[in-house]
């Protein structure tokens, strides 16, 4: 008797056989979705569901809840994602059992819930680029359900600016015997650009309205307040300028979209022009279309795209990655690579920080998810390529050791206000994520950025230079020593404050020769969601829920 | 609402020769100071009138603090708080004291 090495295989073409009853070649009408999907998946799949931050396969996810739930059950979704309520109502309705995932943004408070309730098998939260590892070790998907704008009759797939997780998803699953299940907006002869060749794609969904985007990187800078402008300032003359950084990532809150707008006036005053912030790893963000205009900028590649920022993107392409059709090409995983390896500081905002300095957006109700920050924001330990800023920063870390034994450090910088909305203090003395992991008997708290890869934490108070304490005794007061009026800066050790001050750990506005009331919204290259437009030569489309002339 | 008040010695006699000035708004999350040159040169009086209750022990470091670095013998302030954050009730006390220091015309 002889013994089979591709039962999975064969397995495959079976289904293969039995969804293509329902299609003409490899086109499926939307209308035939779901009985697609009862002929490909079987009950306890592992099921990749593409959505993340942005895009969403939405007609597939539709279409997987209407699904006979006799056919297709107890699914293990693995998916970036959990962002449309179909994906938490596919756990009420018993089509899917367990959840693998990495964010949950508008979903966050329901995913709390029904975790807690015992409705959802909670595998683990992941950042992306552990998830994506995760495709080609042990969650390698069955099925794949993804987006794309259009398709061929062969399955050549053209994503679009968006193309974000689809081809890492569709890798792990298409080689590995699985089936991959693209919803696309349009049937065309020829696409623009082949982003997915059409052997790795069973079937094609003609999906009857575009797949929803969410402008979740446009920050409007008429919001943008003083203290942010002030925290701004103190990062760029403070971190920016000594370390000289010029290969970095940004988040996404208010504080990072001010020093983006900063660039072009008050870093122009500094004469930093070439010397910092020529390269990134970033979504297209609208805030930084006047850094651009002004020569700032030399490179940047992005996670995915922005919504409005096509046109601008396509006109720019010395800067922006794009394809031979024009338009912007972005890909999460490489781009989480991108951050992780070649750049020399993360800075970001957050909800809450310890004394330890570790930072979590987690708050009791609400489980988020990590997304790309954890690996933005963490020294990659594998790093062996030197550069200034990373040398400088293993310097400041560790004198002692010898130059050419002694690591590097990449830059971790966590920027905030003391307090933040509704007057919630940012420094707290425990995480609210261990209460949760101690409600939901989590092996883990969900930290978003460990206290010992961060190395700066910036607020209208001041820097401190955690690279620089010596012993945790140090690190404590150091955070303290920035905290404000909160409870944790109030608690600080005067004596020891001002020890901290003398040696540079911690620097307070006047010590950097920065009058807090310079901290002037005239500062802003740009003032409204309008001036952006203008900066860019009518080339930016913001969103409806942007444009307020 | 929550009446406070805080009376502290100033190290010297706040800059300038103007009598009065007014700034900030009163809406959610902001503030409204308003400078008077009323005091002996060594005093400073802050009065506030706050929305917010329950954080007066947040005003007194605040207040305390901003009265160490500008030194603004001689004012007293008047605050209508509509919630404020600690950084901005700083920020508008020292554009308070700055706009003082602007000679009268």
């Amino acid at each position: 008797m002889t013994t089979s090495w591709q039962h999975r295989r064969e397995a495959r073409n079976a289904r293969i056989e039995a969804g293509a009853k329902l299609a003409r070649g490899k086109i499926v009408e939307a209308r035939d979705a779901s009985s697609l999907m009862e002929a490909v998946i079987r009950p306890g799949d592992r099921v990749c569901l593409e959505g993340d931050n942005q895009k969403q396969a939405d007609v597939l996810s539709a279409a997987l809840l209407a699904v006979d739930r006799s056919k297709v059950s107890d699914l293990h979704m693995v998916q970036s994602g959990v962002v449309l309520p179909e994906h938490l109502d596919l756990y009420d309705h018993g089509v899917a059992k367990k959840l693998d995932f990495a964010y949950s943004g508008p979903q966050s408070a329901r995913i709390a819930t029904m975790l807690f309730g015992g409705r959802i098998e909670l595998g683990a939260v992941h950042t992306y680029l552990e998830l994506f590892a995760r495709y080609f070790i042990d969650l390698t998907p069955n099925v794949a359900l993804i987006a794309a704008v259009s398709a061929d009759r062969d399955g050549n797939l053209y994503t679009g600016p968006n193309t974000e997780d689809t081809p890492t998803i569709v890798e792990a699953t298409a080689f590995k015997d699985g089936i991959v299940i693209a919803q696309v907006n349009e049937i065309v002869d020829k696409v623009p650009r082949v982003d997915i060749p059409g052997d790795r794609v069973q079937f094609v969904v003609k999906a009857d309205k575009p797949f929803f985007v969410e402008p979740l990187f446009t920050r409007d800078p008429a919001a943008i307040t003083e203290t942010q402008i002030l925290t701004a300032m103190l990062a760029i003359k403070g971190v920016y300028a000594p370390y000289g950084v010029r290969r970095l990532n940004h988040g996404i809150g208010f504080n990072t979209a001010a020093i983006e707008l900063l660039l072009p006036t008050y870093g122009e005053n500094l004469g930093l022009k070439g010397k910092v912030a020529t390269h990134f790893a970033l979504n297209p963000h609208p805030a930084l279309i006047p850094a651009i205009e002004s020569g700032w900028v030399e490179q940047i590649h992005s996670f995915g795209s922005e919504v409005g920022m096509d046109d601008y993107i396509r006109a720019r392409s010395d800067i922006f990655f794009t394809g031979p059709d024009g338009s912007l090409r972005s890909n999460r995983a490489f781009c989480q690579v991108a951050g992780l390896y070649a750049c020399d500081m993360f800075i970001g905002s957050t909800l809450q920080i310890d004394l330890q300095g570790n930072s979590s957006t987690v708050t009791t109700s609400r489980i988020a998810g990590f997304g790309g920050a954890p690996n933005m924001g963490a020294d990659a330990r594998g790093r062996r390529h030197p550069s200034e800023p990373w040398l400088q920063a293993g310097r400041e870390a560790d004198p002692e050791t010898s130059a050419l034994l002694r690591r590097g450090r990449k830059l971790v910088v966590q920027i905030g206000e003391t307090f933040g909305d509704k007057n919630a203090p940012l420094f707290v003395e425990e995480l609210d994520a261990l209460a949760l992991a101690k409600k939901l008997n989590l092996e883990l708290a969900p930290v978003m950025i460990y206290g010992d890869d961060v190395t700066h934490i910036i607020t209208e108070e001041g820097i401190a230079n955690l690279l620089l304490c010596r012993d945790a005794d140090e690190r404590e007061q150091a955070i303290r020593g920035v905290a404000g009026y909160t409870e944790v800066g109030r608690g600080r050790d005067k004596t020891m404050f001002q020890r901290l001050r003398e040696r540079g750990v911690i620097r307070r506005p006047e010590d950097l020769g920065i009058d807090p009331l310079d901290a002037d919204r005239r500062m802003l290259a740009a003032r409204s969601i309008k001036d952006l437009v203008r900066w860019s030569g009518g080339l930016y489309a913001p969103p409806p829920q942007f444009r307020n002339w | 609402m929550e009446d406070l008040s805080f009376s502290h010695k100033a190290r010297q006699r706040a800059v300038g020769t103007k009598n009065m000035a007014i700034i900030g708004v009163v809406a959610s999350g902001n503030l409204e100071v308003l400078a008077e040159r009323v005091l002996p040169d060594t005093e400073c009086l802050v009065e506030i009138k706050t929305a917010a209750e329950g954080f007066g022990d947040v005003w007194d470091a605040v207040v305390a603090d901003f009265v160490e670095r500008t030194s603004p013998g001689g004012l007293k302030f008047s605050i209508n708080d509509g919630g404020a954050r600690p950084d901005t009730v700083s920020l508008r006390l020292a554009q308070a004291v700055r706009l003082m220091e602007e000679d009268d015309q």
